[in-house]
């Protein structure tokens, strides 16, 4: 019987046994079966293969956003620099400057020569400001309280109190440091006039109020005139450190140095006599300086003034050299100037009183162009710390100024500011005045910043942004005018409509737009000369009556000088690590904070202080607080006297400046004027916590070595210009003695384009260390923090040694290690010295090191492979070893952000390398300066001209001390400065023989004063110092 | 022929026969290592661990993890690395010189001695190696390598690449010699293996010995090599430390440029290396009974190369300062001055202590065949040697030409790290090598047992 069969396939057909396995399933488990080429450890595999791969793409390195234009600006050229002048201003500082900008980044700052005020001169602060732009630490974008905000809520908040308070009455007031902005005064003039119960207070963390109060009374202006250094063939400076910290010491400085300079030509130099407490940069760089305690500070100013008057004596008795300053500017009358630092009015009056007897008013002294530095007025600011306190005051701005840490009163203020309604900050960072307040406003940094400052009378700069701002910030002068209610709110129309109403008249000639840019370009626009002039009519005897009732003779007991250094100042910048790392010129202490004591005086409480540092810290107390610091015993410091220095002890500060010293402020005395000094009740108690300071430099003399600094009085120099010369090394040769270097077994090379070189004129260096930092910022130098200065490694490139005078004879080996009581200084800045026979390259195994065919010793990095022979060799010990990785290394994220955060990289020159850890840095003469200078010069083909290539140090140094340049070329000024001659030699040509142009290392150099460090050894420098010359007469040299 | 003076004392004692030089040296290759073995060997090994943890946190965190800083460059690294080369002196000159001289007296010693070279020439190669900044590049650039950089290659003007080259064919040729030395002793071993049924051993010592067959005419060739080698290894005993003093001689540094480094640099090595091979064999011998091998008149004679080479030394301590006196250089003067008064006049005062007073000592003969005094003066000599080095390098960098940059080396427990590192390295190679290797070359001393034992046959 056949029966029809359907079947389902040709599997069931052919009765396929897979099939009937699989018959009776409804659908078929294929899973196993049809993925049989995965197995399970398949699965793991690709399971292990995703994860490892995910892991890998998420460990990528992370994607830097570059993002090229999209329409270039004109004037944008990446790789080039373009330049801005602007205006530095901190607190009432002020420098014109000029900035560099690459690729839409500020990363240099330099002076503007232009400016008939700092002259092209900078400071270390001004340097480094330009860290101060990245610093992590600044605000973000407006805060109310701790949290960030937005512009629109935060002025929504704040106007609805300013309005509040301007319904019920109540007082506002705007609290700033000096304010040097004419357009800045007028923004606020908007605000006061939106609220009239506004008052601006003005202070100064370090107050000039006295001689503001003095100059009111003696003549009748409340001003602080203009000095001018320069013509002054006789200066003497009570405490006044006008080249380290006084007033406008870039100006001063400036101003000083030309009445240094020696040249066969001017054969003049000023003489410059100190009295003061501290060692100050203006003491090491007297002629006679004698140590006096603040207690005495009136009295000497007081004799000084009877001896110069020839009315009797105060009765003080024992101040060296008082009597021959004071004839001496008897002598000099119209070339003499007499400043102090003190705050004292009445002293003022008498250093007034001086200057008139002198003629210096009109000479020396010009009352008709008034400085605009400090305009504080102290019993204003206690004043308004006294309303503050007891509930007057009902709104409080703090514009450009940090009063809760540098006032003395600032911890009461602190404390009052919670009672008042409306509290706002303008600062940058939440210091320790904006975190107590209840808004910050915060300010755009001066670089981001459009602005103006008349720092002297008639003397006006503008300052433009460099940068996008960074961040969610609002200028300062724009949120005053917001909460004016004005219509126009942005401050650049503001400051040029000002400009355009109040000097654009002024000048003629020109359309708006060109007076606007000329004046854009220069950064700087001059009126015509004020002719008002002041004359004193003070009131001498009863100035004099208040000196001899507050000053004494002899003091028992310990008294306080409260300071400014040259680095931190006033602590505005104190999360600035370049400041923090820049050796004190002095001390040559780094991070730390201490307080200066004299050798005896240490001896007396018992505090060790070791060639290393360490030492004690000590309870200082002065005006019933107490600060505990280290104790550092100073060569100099007057017996008797302790010396603190402000700006430490930040307490609402960043990561660079957490927990470094101790706040000096409180110590002040607080009275009409703030006293810098305290005479009584000082005490010093010393604890047995040990403590190490971290310097630079740990031995302080040269141990009598001629051939490191070489130096001469000026009557010797006259004498004999190569006076130093005889007690310079010399090489015995078979039959006599000659000069060092010119016996040699080797020709040298020959250098037949460019020769660099540079001149140092030890006499016009003032030591400052505005070069350390410049040098820092242009060559991406890396900061290391104190613990790596304790051990030795800071890697500054150039240095500048300082070194005391000692008692010892030459070949008293353990009395030269001691300075003396009251040592002359000298400074030396010390760096690569390019030598012709570089000991660093015959060393090297790898050739890292090596000679350029314009006399460069030039640094290979990526060649290096760290042996630190070419260290050990170098007689100068210039090169600096990178012991670890410095960048992209979180432990050195503290001391140096520059390069461990996105922020602070930003400020790397891209000119430069950075350097990895393992290999061997030094100076290069700014190698890339030169090289972008000869660039130019070939684009427009033509050679280099003189001046055109500047080192970053030649830029920085305000006084000129250090000049770079060819010396193959007979007109550059550093030939005519060493007075190079150019030498010949004869030579065969094609059998004939020609006279041709010596192009060897060996420069014929006729300046009497030039001389090489360590001459003797043959290395041959680039480098040329000039001897330094102290306006000493020469019996004096043992007194 | 030889000439030995009827005075001269035997140079084995024991009345040993052949067979009792095979047994009693092989029988430690042959045993179970004892316990005081293990115990050396754990010791070592420990050192070699911590050591190697300095070493690689040195590597992985950079240089700084040293005391070193800006002014002084090079402090115990540079100590270490001439330290150890000089020890290493020794043996070339016992297997080399004084083969060549035809002393006996050395046969007893050379292996050992030789051994000592080698491992104290790994030791001190390690710490120019160590002390790169970039190790990862130095290792080969610092070989005159071809490359694709054009004209850059090493710098031949440097005289640490005078090292590399120094260094390494010493050790090269200290290494060949040893082990050709070493051939006919492993086929002793291969032997007796084969003969005790252990044909793990047999096999490996037969590799070992190149299949040594002990024909006549391999011996013959055997000799020559030995001697060529030492001709070869001659020039080195004098020619390597005078180079490493080149390290130091042809700079500008005052204390380190001076023409009398390599004569004394030599003799320093010379009287450190000795002092090290006494150090070791006064061990060796008590711990592996060898007292026939090595007697006290081996000891005594090492102790009277001590006094020669000590004195040389301290004739050129004096002599530095009689220069630095007469040359009227205020720098060198001060350095000299500086040494001897400064902040580091305890390491002058150990130095001058250790290597100039101390050796002296041995005028008696009580005193220089006294094995306790001598093993005592041994290691005094070698604290010295290491001191001299320090003093040399240090005392002259700290506080050379500019005052400003005067400071003081602090070392860290890495600069300490990175020397017991060396000790570690070195003594478990020394423990290994007594362990498997025959200490005493079997083959030379069977060859004087007749003309040297105390027992004629």
């Amino acid at each position: 019987m056949t029966t029809k069969t359907y079947w389902k396939g040709l599997a069931q057909l052919k009765n396929d046994p897979k099939f009937v396995k699989n018959a009776d399933k409804e659908f078929v488990d294929l899973a196993v079966e049809e993925d049989a080429g995965h197995s399970r450890r398949d699965f793991l595999k690709m399971m292990g293969f995703s994860v490892a791969a995910a892991s890998l793409a998420a460990c990528e390195a992370p994607i830097r956003k570059a993002i090229p234009y999209v329409s270039k600006p004109v004037d944008a050229d990446p790789g080039i620099p373009n330049y801005y002048a602007s205006t530095y201003i901190n607190g009432g500082d002020y420098c014109s400057i000029v900035v560099k900008v690459r690729d839409g980044r500020p990363i240099k700052v330099e002076g503007n020569s232009l400016s008939k005020v700092t002259m092209g001169g900078t400071s270390a602060q001004v340097e480094a400001s330009v860290l101060s732009l990245y610093d992590n630490f600044r605000l973000r974008g407006p805060r109310i309280g701790e949290k960030l905000s937005d512009w629109e809520t935060i002025d929504k908040e704040i106007l609805a109190k300013l309005n509040e308070i301007a319904a019920k009455g109540g007082q506002i007031r705007i609290v700033s440091n000096t304010i040097l902005s004419p357009s800045t005064k007028a923004a606020i003039e908007k605000f006061k006039a939106k609220y009239p119960t506004t008052k601006v207070v003005q202070y100064d963390p370090v107050s000039y109020y006295g001689i503001t109060k003095a100059n009111q009374e003696s003549i009748g202006a409340a001003i602080i005139p203009s000095y001018d250094f320069s013509k002054a063939k006789v200066i003497v400076s009570v405490g006044a450190d006008f080249l380290g910290t006084w007033l406008s010491p870039i100006e001063f400085t400036k101003q000083f140095a030309v009445n240094r300079e020696i040249t066969a030509d001017k054969k003049e130099m000023s003489r410059l006599y100190a009295f003061e407490s501290n060692l100050s940069l203006t003491g090491a760089n007297a002629d006679y300086r004698t140590a006096i305690k603040p207690s005495q500070e009136g009295l000497v100013v007081a004799q000084l003034y009877k001896l110069i008057s020839g009315s009797g004596s105060t009765g003080i008795e024992g101040i060296t050299y008082l009597e021959k300053a004071a004839a001496e500017l008897k002598a000099n009358a119209g070339k003499a100037l007499v400043v102090s630092g003190s705050n004292d009015k009445h002293v003022q009056v008498v250093v007034n009183a001086i200057n008139n007897l002198l003629g210096s008013y009109g000479t020396t002294i010009n009352t008709s162009a008034p400085v605009n530095f400090r305009q504080g007025n102290d019993e204003e600011m206690s004043a308004f710390v006294a309303e503050a306190t007891s509930g007057k005051v009902d709104g409080v701005i703090f514009y450009n100024c940090n009063p809760v840490y540098d006032h003395p009163q600032g911890a009461e203020l602190g404390k009052a500011l919670k009672g008042i309604s409306l509290t706002v900050s303008t600062s940058t960072t939440p210091d320790e005045t904006a975190s107590a307040s209840a808004y910050i406003a915060a300010d755009h940094h001066y670089l981001e910043s459009w602005n103006d400052a008349e720092p002297k009378l008639n003397s006006f700069s503008l300052s433009q942004p460099t940068i996008t701002p960074i961040f969610k910030t609002r200028q300062a002068q724009e949120s005053f005018l917001v909460w004016a209610g004005e219509a126009t709110t942005d401050y650049f129309t503001f400051v040029q409509n000002y400009w355009k109403n109040r000097f654009y008249g002024a000048s003629t000639g020109l359309d708006l737009q060109s007076f606007w840019d000329k004046c854009l370009y220069d950064g700087v626009f001059e009126l015509p000369a004020s002719t008002q002039a002041y004359s004193f009519n003070g009131n001498v005897d009863s100035a004099l009556s208040a000196i001899a009732s507050t000053y004494k003779a002899s003091n028992s007991g310990f008294e306080l000088v409260i300071y400014e250094t040259c680095g931190l100042g006033t602590g505005s910048q104190a999360n600035n690590p370049l400041l923090q790392e820049l050796p004190d010129p002095i001390t040559k202490a780094t991070w730390d904070h201490y307080v200066t004591i004299s050798l005896k005086d240490a001896e007396t409480l018992g505090i060790e202080n070791d060639a290393e540092g360490r030492t004690q810290l000590v309870n200082v107390s002065a005006n019933g607080k107490t600060i505990t610091v280290a104790a550092l015993v100073q060569p100099g410091q007057a017996q008797g006297t302790l010396g603190v220095a402000l700006g430490y002890g930040r307490t609402s500060v960043g990561l660079v400046g957490k927990d470094i010293g101790q706040n000096a402020y409180p110590l002040l005395s607080l009275g009409e004027s703030l006293g810098y000094s305290i005479t009584s009740g000082v005490k010093i108690e010393k604890t047995d916590t040990p403590f190490q300071i971290a310097q630079t430099q740990i031995h302080q003399t040269y141990m009598g070595r001629a051939n490191v600094v070489q130096e001469s009085l000026l009557a010797d120099y006259l004498h004999n210009p190569q006076e130093w010369n005889e007690k310079a090394p010399k090489i015995t040769s078979w039959d006599k003695k000659v000069p060092p270097g010119s016996l040699s077994l080797w020709k040298g090379h020959e250098y037949k384009n460019h020769h660099w070189g540079m001149a140092i004129d030890l006499n016009t260096c003032t030591g400052c260390g505005s070069c350390v930092v410049a040098c820092n910022v242009e060559n991406n130098v890396a900061l290391v923090g104190k613990q790596e200065v304790i051990n030795r490694r800071e890697m500054h490139w150039l240095r500048i040694d300082r070194y005391y005078s000692t008692e010892a004879a030459v070949d008293d080996y353990q009395g030269l290690e001691k300075a003396s009581d009251n040592p002359e200084v000298v400074f030396q800045p010390m760096l690569c010295q390019h030598c012709n026979n570089a000991p660093c390259e015959t060393v090297c195994p790898v050739a890292a090191t090596t000679h350029s065919t314009e006399g460069l010793n030039q640094m290979t990095y990526n060649r290096c492979i760290g042996t630190r022979y070419c260290a050990n060799n170098c007689p100068y010990k210039v090169r600096r070893f990178n012991w670890f990785k410095y960048h992209d290394n979180q432990k050195f994220l503290q001391a140096n952000p520059a390069m461990n955060t996105d922020l602070g990289r930003m400020v790397l020159n891209p000119d430069v390398t950075v350097r990895s850890r393992g290999v061997m840095e030094k100076c290069s003469f700014c190698a890339q300066r030169i090289q972008a200078g000869k660039l130019n010069a070939k684009k427009e083909r033509r050679p280099v001209q003189d001046g055109e290539v500047v080192t970053a140090c030649q830029a920085a140094c305000s006084t000129g001390a250090i000049l770079f340049g060819d010396m193959n070329d007979p007109e550059s000024k550093i030939s005519k400065v060493l007075g190079i001659e150019t030498q010949y030699k004869k030579v065969i040509v094609d059998g004939k023989e020609e006279t041709v142009v010596d192009y060897g290392i060996d420069k014929k150099v006729t300046n009497p004063r030039a001389y090489r460090v360590l001459e003797e050894i043959g290395v041959k420098p680039n480098i040329f110092y000039l001897t330094k010359i102290r306006n000493k007469d020469k019996e004096s040299k043992n007194a | 022929m030889q000439a030995t003076s009827s005075v001269r004392e035997s140079l084995i004692t024991g009345g040993k026969t052949v067979r009792d030089v095979s047994e009693d040296i092989s029988r430690h290759v042959e045993n179970k290592p004892t316990g005081s073995w293990w115990i050396a060997m754990g010791i070592s090994l420990i050192l070699f661990l911590f050591g190697f943890y300095c070493l690689a946190t040195l590597l992985w965190e950079g240089i700084g993890v040293w005391g070193l800083n800006k002014t002084v460059g090079w402090a115990w690294d540079i100590t270490n690395f001439v330290w150890w080369v000089g020890i290493g002196h020794a043996g070339t000159l016992i297997s080399a010189i004084l083969l060549l001289f035809r002393q006996k007296w050395r046969m007893s010693i050379n292996r050992a001695a030789e051994a000592m070279t080698i491992f104290a020439v790994i030791c001190a190669a390690t710490f120019p190696l160590a002390h790169m900044g970039r190790l990862w590049l130095g290792f080969y650039w610092a070989l005159p390598l071809p490359n694709t950089w054009g004209s850059l290659w090493a710098n031949f003007n440097s005289p640490l690449l005078w090292d590399v080259f120094a260094i390494s064919t010493y050790f090269t040729v200290s290494l060949v010699f040893w082990y050709i030395g070493l051939i006919p002793d492993f086929a002793v071993i291969r032997d007796r293996a084969t003969r005790m049924g252990n044909k793990t051993r047999a096999a490996i010592y037969n590799a070992l010995s190149f299949g040594w067959d002990g024909a006549a005419k391999t011996w013959m060739r055997y000799e020559s090599v030995a001697l060529i080698l030492a001709g070869l290894s001659t020039p080195l005993v004098l020619s390597v430390h005078t180079i490493v003093s080149f390290d130091f001689a042809t700079s500008v540094v005052p204390g380190w440029h001076t023409t009398i480094f390599p004569p004394y640099f030599v003799a320093g090595a010379i009287f450190s290396g000795f002092a090290m091979v006494l150090t070791l064999l006064i061990v060796t011998r008590k711990v592996f009974k060898l007292e026939d091998y090595i007697t006290i008149y081996h000891i005594e004679l090492m102790n009277i190369v001590i006094i020669i080479t000590g004195s040389i030394v301290g004739i050129a301590y004096i002599t530095e300062f009689f220069v630095a006196w007469y040359g009227m250089v205020p720098a060198e003067f001060y350095a000299f001055y500086n040494r001897a008064t400064g902040p580091y006049w305890w390491a002058y005062w150990s130095m001058m202590t250790c290597n100039v007073i101390s050796p002296q000592l041995f005028w008696f003969k009580k005193l220089r065949t006294n094995i306790a005094a001598t093993f005592v003066l041994s290691i005094i000599v070698n604290i010295g040697m290491w001191f001299e080095r320090f003093v040399i390098i240090v005392t002259s960098i700290h506080r050379d030409y500019l005052p400003s940059s005067w400071s003081m080396f602090y070392p860290t427990m890495y600069d300490l790290g990175e020397y017991i590192f060396t000790f570690g390295l070195f003594f478990t190679a020394f423990f290994l090598f007594a362990k498997f290797f025959p200490v005493i070359n079997m083959a030379e001393v069977k060859s004087i047992i007749k003309s040297s034992s105390e027992k004629k046959h």
